[in-house]
């Protein structure tokens, strides 16, 4: 088993799948996301307690956690791999015909981590009780983070960064995974485009309509 | 034509190298990159000094032996499909300047100004680029009906040089494209098959234990490889890798 991990086909092979499943995990929580549209907090605190309480959400949450510590981790851990594999780089670059986020990923992950780090200390650590605050009022904070002009722009740019991670992570996951077809990895492509632009602006049009609106 | 080259000079595998800049004139655009190098080495030589080494063999784009970082690029800026012996000067313009480089990894380590030790994919090829088997002269192997369609895709894998321009323009200096096509043009043939589980789980491990880089996906490899081989070849080699691991 560890043979198994520890070869670069299979580091890949747990980033992608991690990645795969944070990438459908997002969706489940745009949905949620999206009850703070609405005035009344009863359908989103709601939402947010049956997450934080339903036995089957608790395994996912373990799974998804886990999911994160392993992209993170295993991103870090490829990144240096890769720094380590050309010790001198070349004088005069080029780009060629590539993916272009690709080659900005760790610094993407990054900016990522960074704005999960902020999120979990508003929100999921509120609810471990880590951090205090009123874990049954989570619409009435997110409400008042969402006033805040500060917050909403380091909001917006987070999934503007995590827009430009997820054009590449899509298609990209499906490549490591083995998935590459001359006539479906296309439409992978075009999924992957319209999801990484879809999901992120999903997230970023509730704290805009929040600040300016309500 | 009158070129600022700027190349890189390392007088051996220890030393530590720099770029040497010549103000070259002799160059014509009728010349290809390497026969401008050996009008370069020409003049070093009546000058009495020591000419550029590099790599070459066929000059045809069909033995792998040339590969030269040049202007960003391996092979050369300019047209694609090509070897650094195939690319002509055309594409440069008077008074251009020209970054010549060595190709950058760790496990191609360079040897003397342009050339690079290659090595690495000899132990590759070694670890299981290979069919055990004898199947005999041509007409045997014809004996055994090959699919038209699985044919074609294997001998696209097959035609890969392993000049390591994929591994120079990775930005991960991995070499996934060269080891996937080693092992997609066995994987794809009835003759292959028998050793197809060890075969991708030995390459694997050289590639890794040689200090290759991960691949990332990005497909600079593809775009620059001089014999167009595809990403489907590391998405195959994946598959391989999963299916030889779980069975």
């Amino acid at each position: 088993m560890g043979k198994f991990f520890g070869s670069s086909v299979t580091k890949k092979f747990v980033m992608a799948v991690a990645g795969l499943f944070i990438i459908l995990f997002l969706m489940v929580h745009l949905g949620i996301n999206f009850f703070l549209l609405i005035d009344d907090p009863v359908p989103f605190n709601s939402a947010a307690h049956f997450m934080a309480t339903n036995i089957i959400v608790k395994v996912f949450e373990v799974v998804l956690m886990a999911g994160f510590l392993i992209h993170m981790i295993w991103g870090v851990v490829l990144q240096i791999q890769n720094w380590v594999a050309r010790p001198k780089r070349y004088k005069r670059t080029s780009s060629s015909q590539t993916s272009f986020f690709s080659k900005y990923m760790i610094y993407l992950g990054i900016i990522i981590a960074v704005f999960l780090f902020i999120h979990f200390m508003n929100f999921y650590f509120v609810k471990l009780g880590l951090v205090e605050g009123d874990h049954e009022n989570f619409h009435l904070m997110a409400n008042n983070l969402f006033h805040l002009p500060l917050y909403v722009v380091i909001y917006l740019v987070s999934f503007l960064f995590l827009a430009f991670h997820l054009h590449h992570a899509f298609q990209s996951a499906f490549q490591t995974l083995g998935l590459n077809h001359n006539k479906y990895t296309p439409v992978i492509k075009g999924i992957g485009l319209i999801y990484s632009i879809i999901v992120p602006l999903g997230f970023s049009i509730i704290p805009i309509v929040i600040y300016f609106f309500k | 034509m009158k070129l600022t080259l700027k190349i890189w000079r390392q007088k051996n595998a220890d030393a530590k190298g720099k770029f040497i800049t010549y103000d070259f004139d002799a160059a014509s655009p009728d010349m290809s990159f390497l026969e401008m190098l050996d009008a370069l080495n020409t003049k070093l030589i009546k000058e009495r000094t020591d000419p550029v080494a590099f790599d070459h063999d066929c000059r045809e784009g069909i033995c792998g032996s040339c590969g030269i970082y040049i202007n960003g690029h391996p092979h050369g800026p300019g047209k694609k499909a090509i070897t650094t012996c195939h690319l002509s000067m055309r594409e440069f313009k008077d008074g251009d300047t020209v970054y010549v480089e060595p190709w950058r990894a760790k496990a191609f380590p360079v040897v003397k100004d342009l050339i690079v030790d290659r090595t690495a994919f000899d132990k590759i090829q070694i670890a299981g680029g290979f069919i055990s088997t004898n199947v005999g002269s041509a007409p045997d192997s014809h004996a055994i009906p090959v699919e038209k369609s699985k044919a074609d895709e294997a001998f696209d894998s097959a035609i890969c040089i392993g000049c390591g321009a994929c591994v120079a323009a990775c930005k991960n200096a991995s070499a996934m494209l060269f080891v996937s096509a080693k092992i997609s043009q066995f994987a794809l043939l009835p003759q292959g098959r028998i050793e197809a589980k060890e075969r991708v789980q030995t390459m694997v491990k050289k590639m890794d234990e040689l200090g290759f880089g991960n691949c990332s996906n990005t497909g600079a490899c593809e775009a620059e490889c001089p014999k167009e081989i595809s990403l489907v070849n590391i998405a195959r080699m994946n598959r391989e890798f999963y299916w030889a691991k779980i069975q």
